[in-house]
């Protein structure tokens, strides 16, 4: 075994480098679960409920299910390898050092679409929400969404300039009150201290229990995600947490098992009061499910924190998809995947403020220009890119650098297993979202392959070759 | 002119202030410092004024 040790609280087994301004560690594991609960719980205040109208509340059910097992692989792989991987760029930088420079460019990519794409959808869902607001309090005539879009995503992007501990502890107060909204939901409308409205008999009887068979369920898988979408955000704090080895996986599992509990009552409370024809039409029917669900309820208090819970859930999304997007530009800044100017890290708040900046105009663009289902298939499309490449990537991991070459400071149990999985239920869902946008999937991997061969025959030359590991890991087995 | 009316304008208002905030500091920062300075972080790496190793 190496000299190495990351889990060392005496060492950091990195050497000096030439570093004078460098990212600060100042997050700990709340903060990560912050990021990476604070991303994904937006869909469970809306979105998921698309995939009732693919398939009916028990394929909603079983997506929930389905994703769950997916995303718990994800994490704990995530867990793995960034324990081990600590550096901003989450699995950009493992690619990088576990696979090659072409899958990292490509996962880089995949990154910063997915979180720049979901934090645009985030923006037009703000900007939605204030104009719900303005017509129950009276106001006559469309209200102009845009000012409040952008200023959605200017104030995000100044809060993830000016630091990262400011833009955590802001996510982990908006995702705390968001998450709570939702158990006390549950509490006051399940019946578990009396005076309950659950219909679940009444509304899943009959043809509403599957009422498009099978193929539904398989449907339902594409907006299963969103259950959980964003959790292997939190790998991009790797840099800016005081402990890697703890804090990472820590704050990661600790933030799946939110998710799946969650979503878990996010469909009981829901399907349970509204009927599955109105509960998944996300555009016409119900836009915000536990919202509507709270307005059922008949209680003022629970319409105000649900509203809240809302609105907070959006922002913490935003704000998360922002501080990953920019990391992972950053890190391909820094490494001459990009342009090197991006790898700048600002003095005084020591964040990579280029990066922030640079994609604002992107965000805006897409936020005031593309609509939103569009906007939010090329994010997951992204995302599904990328958990493809996870099991690939731990599997080489382990072949390359066994368990007794690197110490972890987490090792996921039964390997190969959840890789397996992982692998299994990502060609379901590419199937699944086939189903539904094949002409966007095709256009996506098309997209990929051009700018694959641009950075091949192109790009590549300014790679900054040697420089780019800094890992002080052993050689990899076999080599 | 309503209240909301008023709310889009202050909307407008503080993402230009949120916008000219960042590019201030974004053009004084780049004016400051040398660009070695500004791109000299590298992966992973603690810096050695942050972290002073006890043993």
């Amino acid at each position: 075994m190496t000299n190495f040790d990351i889990t060392s609280s005496k060492i950091d087994g990195m050497g000096p480098h030439g570093t004078n301004v460098g990212l600060l560690r100042v997050l700990g594991p709340a903060h990560v679960w912050a990021l990476g609960v604070g991303i994904v719980l937006v869909g469970e205040y809306m979105g998921w409920n698309f995939a009732v109208g693919k398939g009916g509340a028990y394929a909603a059910l079983i997506a929930c299910w389905f994703a769950g097992i997916l995303y718990t692989c994800v994490a704990m792989i995530d867990s793995e390898v960034t324990s081990t991987v600590a550096a901003a760029g989450g699995q950009y930088t493992q690619a990088k050092h576990i696979v090659g420079p072409l899958m990292a460019f490509n996962v880089g990519l995949y990154l910063v679409f997915a979180y720049t794409m979901l934090e645009a959808a985030n923006a037009i869902t703000a900007g939605y929400l204030f104009s719900v607001v303005a017509t129950m309090n009276g106001f006559q005539g469309a209200l102009d969404q845009r000012p409040f879009i952008i200023m959605c995503i200017m104030f995000l992007a100044w809060l993830n300039y000016r630091g990262v501990l400011a833009t955590l502890t802001f996510n982990l107060v908006i995702t705390a009150i968001a998450f709570i909204a939702i158990i006390v939901l549950f509490l006051g409308t399940s019946g578990v201290f009396g005076g309950g409205i659950m219909q679940h008999a009444s509304l899943m009887e009959g043809a509403a229990s599957l009422p498009y068979g099978w193929i539904g369920v398989l449907a339902a898988m594409h907006f299963g995600l969103w259950y959980y979408l964003g959790i292997e955000g939190t790998t991009q704090a790797a840099e800016e947490v005081r402990s890697p080895a703890r804090a990472l996986p820590f704050g990661t599992l600790a933030g799946i098992m939110t998710l799946l509990i969650a979503a878990t009552l996010t469909w009981y409370v829901s399907t349970g009061v509204l009927p599955w024809e109105f509960l998944g039409d996300g555009v016409n029917g119900s836009v915000a499910p536990l919202f509507d669900t709270a307005r059922l309820s008949g209680s003022n208090a629970l319409i105000w924190l649900l509203g809240f819970g809302t609105l907070f859930a959006t922002l913490a999304s935003a704000n998360g998809c922002i501080n990953d997007a920019s990391r992972a530009w950053f890190a391909m800044g820094r490494d001459k995947y990009l342009p090197g100017w991006f790898g700048a890290v600002h003095p005084k708040y020591r964040t990579p403020y280029r990066a922030i900046v640079f994609l604002v105009p992107i965000a805006l663009i897409f936020a005031l220009g593309a609509p939103l289902d569009q906007v939010i298939t090329f994010s997951i499309l992204s995302g599904l890119l990328e958990y493809t490449f996870m099991p690939l990537n731990i599997i080489m991991f382990r072949k390359k650098w066994p368990l007794d070459s690197i110490k972890r400071g987490y090792e996921h149990p039964f390997h190969p297993l959840p890789a397996y999985t992982l692998l299994a239920l990502c060609a379901i869902t590419f199937f699944a979202v086939f189903l539904g946008y094949g002409t966007q999937l095709v256009a996506m991997i098309g997209f990929y392959i051009v700018v694959s061969l641009w950075f091949h025959f192109w790009r590549y030359r300014f790679v900054n070759r040697g420089a780019q590991f800094t890992m002080p890991w052993p050689k990899p087995k076999g080599y | 002119m309503q209240t909301w009316n008023y709310v889009e304008y202050g909307a407008w208002a503080l993402s230009a202030l949120f916008g000219i905030l960042m590019v201030v500091d974004w053009i004084k920062t780049d004016s400051t410092y040398s660009e070695e300075v500004l791109t000299s972080s590298r992966e992973g790496e603690l810096e050695a004024m942050t972290e002073q190793h006890k043993n």
